[in-house]
């Protein structure tokens, strides 16, 4: 019974430090209409930037200043929202599929940094010894893990009521303003790109935090830690949610790594161990055109909040025929 | 310095340059960039390897041609590989793009594609797991041709394959109606259909050159590197750069864009190490969207 407890403490952990990443996506991508597809490169620099800050002096790397964990994750979000800052300006005049190729490469770029800049992040092998909250009570992981769960169940509650709030204050409303109809919100005097830039900026910051917390929950963090992967669950987690939503994006994300986090058992007790690589590549596969499907036959998901488009028939035909005649 | 990085960054840079073709086209004519481009390559490989055993395993081995590393077996698995990777790139369209442009939403098309992509390369893993593998294991020796530079006998006949290809996409695109519609539809789609023009097979035509060059690059990969599933997957930012750089729509400016990227590519191996190659594309990429973010050959969007 405690093993199961202590299970499911570990487990909704994972999932609320992952939906914390998801809501920093559905305020770039729900809300504002930015499409990140290298996310990972901020929960990375969110993740590497708290654990330089606050590891005990490493001679064989920069730093290791030992600072508190807060000041650790306050670091995180400064560097990550500045990251992302500087991606938007150099980006968001542009086509919407620029953002999208040039988060790609930050996302190949940091990872470059990740696995070849030893002195700054310990290479291929990462960095150890992060400062855990609670770690005093590692002796009894029943306790360390339900620590471990509320403080990381305290910061999305705080994230998911600042960002409800944000998108029901006028900035909120003026980013759902451009998303819909960027020429009557510009006529109305609103510069699209600050705002946007204000808005990736944010939602790096979220995700950097995420990474932070995850970096201070494992205690351990390495490049393969921030794969691809990572950013395509996160993307299924907000399409399964529904984009625009913020409750969508927490229920998203505890669904899909439940589903992940169960078809994973069910792989390794179904396969022989020298198949195990194998049989995860089928899970991703999965989950791809699970993705897909989404896309396809429910485009808003659980609780998206898009304008429904109608889909098949003679309607259809009809929008179709009017949105590429009018772009 | 020497110069042989000359010859690694052109062999490198025309197979970035096959690669942006079919990014730039669907791009520009299909109005997305296509994140399961580079997976089009590696499924290319993969096919043509297959077929390659098969003629193996069915008529025996055979000699390679006199100086290559490869003989018939190849070029006419090669063109089987071609047709199966434009198929691919067929299907895909028909089973998700297509559905998702009739929504008239473009960026949840990119996502698709990313989630294709996804699943597309593990799917390959699943089959042939990530160990790399190889056409030929076969060493050659690599000839001087002065300056320092040497070459080997399958890397000019890449090389030449690769110009002779691009220069019939091009006549395609400059001398015949087809091209013609496939330029229109990038220009302007609205007045293309207007003027009666056949989306349809235009977007088809697309696909299908898009898809047979992403094969012909892979396997120059899987002939001068290695086989694997995230061959392609890798090639992705290159070869966004260098349409990108080029400037989207234009055939010439890819194959250039592809060709600068290489260079620099092998000269920063050179100068600084071959660990930061792929930071190399992502530094262009910056440089041309902050510069001159049309790229060389580009026009401005209406």
């Amino acid at each position: 019974m405690i093993d199961i407890i202590g299970y499911g403490a570990f487990f909704l952990t994972t999932a609320l430090i992952f939906s914390l990443v998801t809501l920093g996506l559905n305020l770039q991508w729900g809300l504002t209409g930015l499409f990140n597809v290298g996310l990972a490169g901020f929960v990375a620099i969110g993740a590497y930037t708290s654990a330089l800050l606050t590891t005990p002096d490493d001679a064989a790397r920069l730093g290791g200043f030992g600072l508190p964990i807060l000041v650790g994750w306050l670091g995180a979000m400064v560097v990550g929202g500045i990251a992302a800052a500087l991606t938007g300006m150099a980006t968001l005049r542009l086509r919407s599929d620029y953002l999208a190729i040039t988060t790609f490469g930050v996302a190949v770029v940091v990872q470059l940094v990740a696995l070849n800049a030893q002195k700054l992040t310990g290479g291929p092998f990462g960095i150890g010894f992060i400062p855990r909250p609670f770690g005093s009570l590692a002796e009894t992981p029943l306790l360390f893990n339900l620590s471990n769960l509320a403080v990381v169940c305290a910061v999305t509650l705080i994230a998911y009521l600042a960002l409800e709030h944000l998108s029901r204050s006028p900035w909120g409303r003026v980013l759902k303003a451009l998303r819909e109809d960027e020429r009557a919100a510009i006529s109305l005097g609103k510069s699209a790109r600050f705002y946007r830039v204000q808005a990736f900026a944010v939602g790096g910051a979220i995700m950097a935090l995420a990474g932070a917390l995850q970096a201070h929950f494992t205690g351990f963090i390495a490049p393969d830690n921030y794969l691809p992967i990572l950013t395509f669950q996160v993307w299924v987690m907000l399409i399964v949610g529904g984009s625009g939503s913020n409750l969508g994006a927490v229920i998203g994300s505890i669904l899909v790594w439940g589903i992940w986090a169960g078809s994973g058992t069910l792989t390794s007790a179904l396969f022989a161990p020298e198949q195990q690589a194998r049989a995860a590549s089928l899970q991703i596969v999965a989950i791809g055109v699970m993705l897909c499907v989404i896309l396809l036959i429910r485009p808003n998901g659980l609780f998206g909040d898009r304008p429904r488009r109608p889909r098949f028939g003679k309607r259809a035909k009809a929008a179709a025929i009017k949105s590429s005649f009018g772009s | 310095m020497s110069l042989q990085f000359v010859v690694d960054g052109l062999l490198t840079g025309s197979m970035i340059g096959l690669g942006a073709i079919g990014v730039t086209l669907t791009y520009s004519i299909l109005r997305f960039s296509n994140f399961a481009h580079g997976d089009f390559m590696a499924w290319g490989t993969y096919a043509t390897l297959a077929v390659v055993s098969a003629i193996g395993a069915t008529f025996g081995r055979m000699a390679p041609i006199a100086p290559l590393s490869f003989g018939w077996p190849l070029l006419v698995a090669l063109v089987v590989g071609m047709a199966f990777t434009a198929l691919l790139a067929l299907l895909l369209d028909k089973v998700l793009f297509s559905r998702l442009r009739s929504q008239g939403q473009a960026i949840i098309v990119v996502m698709a594609s990313f989630g294709a992509s996804m699943a597309l390369r593990s799917l390959l893993e699943f089959t042939f797991t990530s160990r790399p593998t190889y056409f030929s294991r076969a060493i050659q020796i690599a000839m001087p041709v002065g300056f320092g530079i040497r070459i080997t006998p399958d890397q000019i006949a890449l090389l030449l394959l690769t110009a002779v290809l691009v220069l019939g996409v091009h006549l395609l695109m400059t001398r015949t109606q087809t091209g013609r519609a496939m330029q229109a539809l990038s220009q302007n789609a609205a007045l293309a259909r207007i003027v009666g023009i056949d989306v349809a097979s235009v977007v088809r035509v697309t696909w299908v050159i898009g898809g047979a060059l992403a094969c012909v690059a892979g396997v120059t990969i899987g002939i001068l590197v290695q086989i694997r599933p995230f061959m392609g997957f890798d090639m992705l930012l290159p070869m966004f750069a260098a349409a990108i750089l080029g400037g989207i729509g234009s055939i010439p400016g890819a194959v250039l864009g592809g060709l600068i990227i290489g260079l620099a590519e092998a000269a920063a191996v050179q100068l600084i190490g071959a660990e930061w190659r792929a930071a190399v594309s992502f530094i262009i990429l910056m440089a041309v969207l902050f510069v001159r973010p049309i790229g060389l050959f580009g026009v401005r969007e209406r």
